[in-house]
């Protein structure tokens, strides 16, 4: 299905966030994910379905002052 | 020494990671500056997170993420939740920002901000300015540490307002109070101590030096100088001239 990660339209056959991480590349990743705009916990990735046109924003440690 | 939501800071410098010239870089200044916290944001992967992330852990010193560029108490304190888990602490550098040329914080997003996160268990520390009444807000809603500016984020102004500074100290002296934003040369940060601040966090000052690793020496020394001068008791300033050589025993010519 179609969704937007981090702002690009991208295709995953995944149904859940987790999956789709793990297809993106990010399973092992320190990162942090948010859903439609809200904070989604790494504990409730596997379990939170996916739907088209979700918006997940996946963020990493960056530099910052 | 002030006590940081029960943390005793080593040094009384922050430091940001952001704009050195290299990683190498950063870490060399890191460890000349001496500083015990270093901030740090989130930003969207794209490939480069997880190395800077080494990065950090290597520096071994305390994470203080910040929610930089949010404009809203949603955006900041989806933000914060994002940061916690991803930077496993519950410290959080607050800032909402209120406008977009002088960075300045929205008082009231970011008090709105500040009482959520305090109620979710956050260790809140608000990008302020030295309004009196704010202050008093960001206490109210859970506020432990404040963080007044000294000027706008990366203008190195340094201690634009120190009335307002001095005032804000005297208010709340009990408050551990970090001067952030504005400090462009190691003066104002010994400043800010000398006034009785207890910390400082800076990062252009340092990551855009011409030579940021002295730079970052030069911070250190002016921080350590700062706090003992304000330990030491400083003299008033009077308006008037008092001579320093006795005037008893004066020859006569």
């Amino acid at each position: 299905m179609r969704i937007e990660v981090n702002g690009e339209a991208r295709e995953v056959a995944a149904t859940t966030v987790a999956g789709a991480l793990a297809e993106l590349g990010w399973a092992e990743a320190r990162v942090a994910t948010a859903l439609n705009g809200d904070f989604l916990p790494a504990t409730a990735r596997s379990d939170t379905p996916l739907k088209v046109g979700d918006r997940l924003e996946v963020l990493a440690p960056m530099q910052g002052g | 020494m002030a006590d940081f939501y029960g943390v005793t800071l080593e040094s009384r410098l922050m430091l940001g990671t952001a704009q050195y010239p290299s990683p190498r870089v950063l870490e060399e200044a890191f460890r000349a500056s001496r500083a015990s916290v270093a901030t740090v944001s989130l930003r969207r992967e794209a490939g480069q997170g997880q190395g800077f992330w080494d990065i950090i852990r290597g520096l071994g010193v305390r994470v203080l993420p910040n929610t930089a560029g949010c404009h809203s108490a949603r955006e900041a304190i989806t933000t914060a939740r994002m940061a916690r888990e991803l930077f496993d602490t519950p410290w959080i550098k607050l800032e909402v920002i209120g406008h977009a040329d002088t960075l300045q914080p929205d008082p009231f997003g970011l008090v709105e901000a500040a009482g959520v996160l305090a109620a979710e268990g956050f260790e809140v520390f608000p990008y302020t300015t030295e309004d009196q009444v704010l202050a008093a807000r960001l206490l109210d809603a859970g506020c432990r540490v404040l963080m007044p500016w000294g000027a706008p984020i990366g203008s190195g102004l340094g201690l634009n307002n120190p009335y307002g500074l001095r005032t804000l100290r005297a208010a709340f002296p009990e408050v551990p109070m970090v001067i952030d934003a504005g400090i462009g040369l190691p003066s104002h940060a010994a400043q800010a101590l000398e006034m009785g601040f207890d910390a400082v966090l800076l990062n252009t000052a340092v990551a855009q030096a011409g030579d940021p690793v002295a730079m970052a020496r030069a911070f250190a020394l002016a921080v350590e100088a700062g706090a003992l001068a304000r330990a030491a008791d400083p003299m008033e300033p009077r308006d008037m001239a008092a001579p320093s050589t006795p005037v008893l025993g004066r020859a006569f010519l």
